[in-house]
């Protein structure tokens, strides 16, 4: 996921914010349904209504349904680009006022741009609903009017700067997008990373970027949650009043939908990086995001590496102290999905020992399952995680809208939930021999100059 | 285009909401200007309930009862600034150390419940304070509890668990080459209060330090410093004041008062006149550039104006800096400026990531942003800086764990119970002359210490030909360069 705006405030917040994963219980504690009303308005626009009166807060999220997935080689990274357009004003907001309006209002406001889709955010006081809605419904229908190529060039550059803070400028950070590109074959719309590349972003232009918002920035193509402290009648009214009348936009041209990913064989790549201490990447293609087997592929990287008594990080981090950390991640796009391990070695030690040691790990876990009490462990914590992704505004507004999305259906969290309570020991242990079985590809990271330090494989 | 959002509901908005009892009148959008708003909801700061046990430890608790989790924060008003002077890193690592181990407990028992009862626990320390943190389902809360007060009250500082540990650090601080920014920010302190003051020292360690480490120099900072005189132990979420003066009691009133040694820190250094440090990364994509210098405690009497100055200057999305050398100039993705106000003094930073070509650009930028904040603010960007801070209060106290880290503040700069309900008022009374009055006093142009690190091949001609001060170089540990 690629954050479009980084403002002040919200790194000083995150801080703060930045407390803590959450709670649950041993089984006990069940999930709360997030209540909701959805409707449609004769334009397609897709609306879901949440009130909560905790606070007098709310938040307003409105995803559009286009993300890098639906990008062409050659102009990637312009879904990305696009979103920050969208914050430079519309036909009767001019530049700058859209910032300034909402901060006046006590607002703050983001937007983010995954492979999949593309949201923006504000939340607020309760009064200023209206704002948020007169602001996002000019851009929804009269952004156009506004744009010109010295608010793409403006942006363009702005946009360069984040891939330089995110990418270039960041130790091992083009490690994501060679990954990509040998994982996913040529064409797929997963093989090119989110932020796009330098020479796309130099050749994107206004016409580009017209063509782009008619194809796919309508009210048809986009989902509105409103959560919060809010009365619901005055919020329909409201929600009529402002994006009523926009245009249905024409039909939405098909997602891709590639064929499932397959290796045929072990791929080994390196690249050199100015770090001090190589760093070790397997990848290999999964399942999609809410898929069958996604659960179980999820607690498996979970029993993998989250924790002291998680099998690699004991014995490479805790154990033999060879390794400085160890993460293991299922990341189950739209489209497809792939399961990553990341290991960095500590300084002096060969990634070849890791890799050996990492393989050893894998075949015992793949020959002999989990414990019960591991994946109690993982459970247990899942579960305390649901609880608290509930505790605001935006987080239910994101739980709605990506249930929405992805499995059609915004009532949902209870069952997410309990996809991970389903998952058995057998479960874990089938999903690491079915797809960690498989062909993979292996990317060394190393110092520049010391590509002798490259994992080759040696057999699975 | 400013509006007043205290102006009574609008009558766009009654016609809307007419509109809805009859849909047929729907009323035709007016776009031509924002709508008028209905008057912000009040402030409401959930109220806090104070309990002292015999000891002195301090209980703040806070009733929320929208779901069944809890926070409790443990805050011992120690932190790097208690550091033995060649021991940097200290609090640090002994707040790493509280979940390695206790004397009932093995590092890997306490990781192993942690999980296994979904709960979040861990601690970590800053300048002034060191806190321990658990997030826990209230239907764990015996259990959480029990394991928290063990990890604050009996840590044993395993020498195996130490020694792992530090090679961690000492692996972490050589990584931390890797990133320019990182770089930077470790540096900057030390050039603004030098090497012998404790905010002058790195707070996670050096090299030297760490090495030095033994697990006994952890345990002596443990015993001196974890004491329940000045503590506080905050409690937020779906419990009761008097089931947590229970439970907490039962864990923690054994605590023995003890003496907690004074800190001692000094003021900054005497700010020379404007000079730019120059820190190279070879091919650095971006320059990260750190500008300002000594500021100010979090008891300061400023407080107030020098908040809104700086959301003028560089606190939030629209604030100066980010509007022209983000949204004007595209020299970066974002520009910010924050005071960092710390317990015994404090310092005034502006920061951004810039392209390394439009270094010196970004730098002239920068100089004229910090020369033009301490004109007079005009007022509908004064009216807007305020209005921003006082409307966006609310959302600093929608979680358990946010309401947690606004009480955490309370009690480490000993601030009144009732504080946030006069900030509105505070923010409010706010003048243009105040402002000035503030900029001029706290962000002088003609001494600022500049730290940038970047491609020295790039930047230096440039940066030099600015003549906007002395050019000197230090190597990444922030030390002279022959």
């Amino acid at each position: 996921m690629v954050g479009s705006r980084l403002s002040a405030r919200w790194l000083l917040s995150a801080g703060a914010a930045a407390t803590v994963a959450l709670a649950a219980t041993t089984g006990a504690q069940s999930i709360p349904r997030i209540p909701f009303e959805k409707y449609t308005l004769p334009n397609g626009l897709e609306v879901i209504l949440h009130q909560d009166h905790t606070t007098p807060m709310i938040a307003v999220d409105t995803w559009y349904h286009v993300g890098s997935g639906d990008e062409k080689p050659g102009h990637t990274g312009f879904a990305h680009l696009f979103e920050h357009l969208m914050f430079m004003g519309s036909e009767h907001v001019p530049t700058g006022q859209f910032d300034q309006l909402l901060e006046a209002a006590g607002a703050n406001n983001n937007g983010s741009t995954t492979e999949d889709r593309t949201n923006y955010y504000e939340t607020m006081p309760s009064n200023a609903l209206p704002l948020a809605l007169y602001l996002d419904s000019d851009r929804m229908g009269f952004l156009l009017p506004a744009l010109d190529s010295a608010k793409v060039d403006l942006q363009r550059n702005v946009v360069k700067n984040e891939r330089r803070q995110r990418v270039d400028n960041v130790p091992y950070g083009k490690s994501d997008e060679t990954i990509l590109a040998a994982l996913y074959p040529k064409g797929h719309p997963y093989s090119w990373p989110v932020i796009g590349s330098m020479a796309d972003l130099s050749a994107a232009t206004l016409a580009d970027v017209k063509n782009f918002f008619r194809t796919y920035y309508a009210p048809n193509n986009a989902t509105l949650v409103i959560a919060g402290d809010f009365n619901v009648d005055s919020a329909k009214a409201l929600v009529k009043h402002y994006l009523g009348d926009i245009p249905r936009g024409p039909q939405i041209p098909p997602r891709p939908s590639p064929v499932p990913v397959v290796i045929p064989r072990d791929t080994f790549l390196v690249l050199q990086d100015r770090v001090q201490l190589p760093r070790v990447y397997y990848t290999w293609p999964s399942v999609k995001n809410f898929a069958h087997d996604d659960a179980a592929l999820n607690v498996l990287a979970s029993v993998l590496a989250d924790g002291k008594n998680s099998r690699l990080y004991k014995r490479l981090v805790y154990d033999m102290q060879i390794a400085q950390d160890v993460s293991a991640y299922q990341n189950g796009e739209r489209l497809a999905g792939y399961f990553q391990i990341i290991v960095t070695p500590r300084k002096g030690i060969a990634p070849a020992r890791i890799d050996s040691l990492v393989r050893a790990e894998l075949v015992k876990l793949q020959k002999d399952g989990i414990t019960s009490r591991e994946l109690a462990r993982v459970q247990n914590s899942t579960r305390s995680d649901f609880l608290r992704s509930l505790a605001t505004d935006l987080g239910k507004a994101e739980l709605l809208n990506q249930y929405n999305y992805f499995v059609g259906d915004p009532d949902y969290v209870q069952r997410d939930a309990a996809r991970y309570d389903a998952v058995t020991r057998a479960d874990v242990q089938r999903v690491a021999r079915m797809y960690l079985g498989k062909p993979k590809v292996v990317l060394t990271v190393v110092p520049d100059g010391m590509t002798a330090l490259m994992v080759k494989g040696g057999g699975r | 285009m400013r509006y007043r959002v205290r102006d009574v509901i609008a009558a766009s908005v009654f016609v809307v909401v007419a509109a809805s009892a009859a849909p047929v009148a729907q009323a035709q959008v007016d776009r031509s200007k924002p709508p008028v708003l209905g008057p912000p909801p009040a402030l409401h700061i959930p109220p806090v309930v104070i309990r002292e046990l015999a000891n002195g430890l301090k209980l703040m608790i806070v009733e929320r009862h929208n779901l069944p989790v809890a926070d409790f924060v443990l805050v011992i008003p120690s932190g790097a600034t208690a550091n033995p002077a060649d021991r940097a890193g200290t609090a640090d690592l002994v707040a790493n150390m509280l979940t390695e181990g206790t004397t009932t407990r093995s590092a890997l028992q306490i990781a192993d419940q942690t999980a296994y009862l979904g709960i979040s626990l861990f601690s970590s320390s800053g300048w002034d304070a060191t806190t321990i943190r658990l997030s826990t389902p209230t239907a764990q809360l015996d259990s959480a509890l029990a394991l928290f007060a063990d990890v604050a009250l009996r840590p044993s500082f395993p020498a195996n668990e130490f020694a792992r540990v530090k090679q961690a650090r000492l692996t972490a601080l050589l990584q931390l080459k890797d990133r320019g920014p990182a770089i930077a920010s470790l540096v900057y302190p030390t050039l603004l209060y030098g090497k012998d003051n404790p905010y002058g020292r790195s707070a996670v360690g050096t090299d030297v330090s760490v090495s030095a480490m033994t697990a006994t120099d952890l345990s002596t900072f443990y015993h001196s410093h974890f004491v329940p005189d000045d503590a506080t132990l905050i409690a937020v979420g779906d419990v009761t004041p008097a089931e947590v003066e229970q439970k907490v009691s039962a864990l923690f009133s054994r605590w023995a008062r003890e003496n907690v040694p004074k800190v001692n820190v000094g003021a900054g250094l005497p700010a020379p006149a404007t000079t730019i440090y120059l820190i190279d990364k070879p091919g650095a994509a971006q320059s990260s550039f750190r500008i300002g210098s000594v500021g100010v405690a979090r008891s300061t009497p400023d407080y107030f104006p020098i908040e809104v100055m700086n959301t003028a200057l560089g606190g939030s999305f629209t604030s100066r800096l980010n509007q022209v050398l983000r949204e004007d100039k595209g020299y970066t993705y974002g520009a910010s400026s924050r005071f960092d106000m710390r317990k015994y003094g404090g310092i005034f930073i502006a920061s951004a990531e810039i392209v390394s070509a439009k270094s010196d650009s970004a730098l002239v930028d920068f100089m004229k942003q910090l020369n033009a904040i301490r004109d007079t603010i005009p007022t509908t960007e004064l009216n807007k800086t305020e209005r921003y801070l006082q409307l966006e209060l609310p959302s600093g106290f929608e979680t358990t764990g946010e309401i947690a880290m606004r009480l955490s503040d309370v009690a480490l700069y000993g601030l009144p119970l009732d504080y946030y309900n006069h900030v509105v008022d505070a923010i409010g009374a706010v003048t243009q002359s105040e402002a000035q009055r503030v900029a001029e006093k706290y962000i002088d142009p003609s001494h600022l210490t500049i730290l940038i690190v970047g491609d020295r091949k790039t930047i230096e001609g440039p940066i030099k030909a600015l003549n906007i001060g002395p050019v000197v170089f230090r190597d990444a540990s922030g030390n002279p360069i022959q």
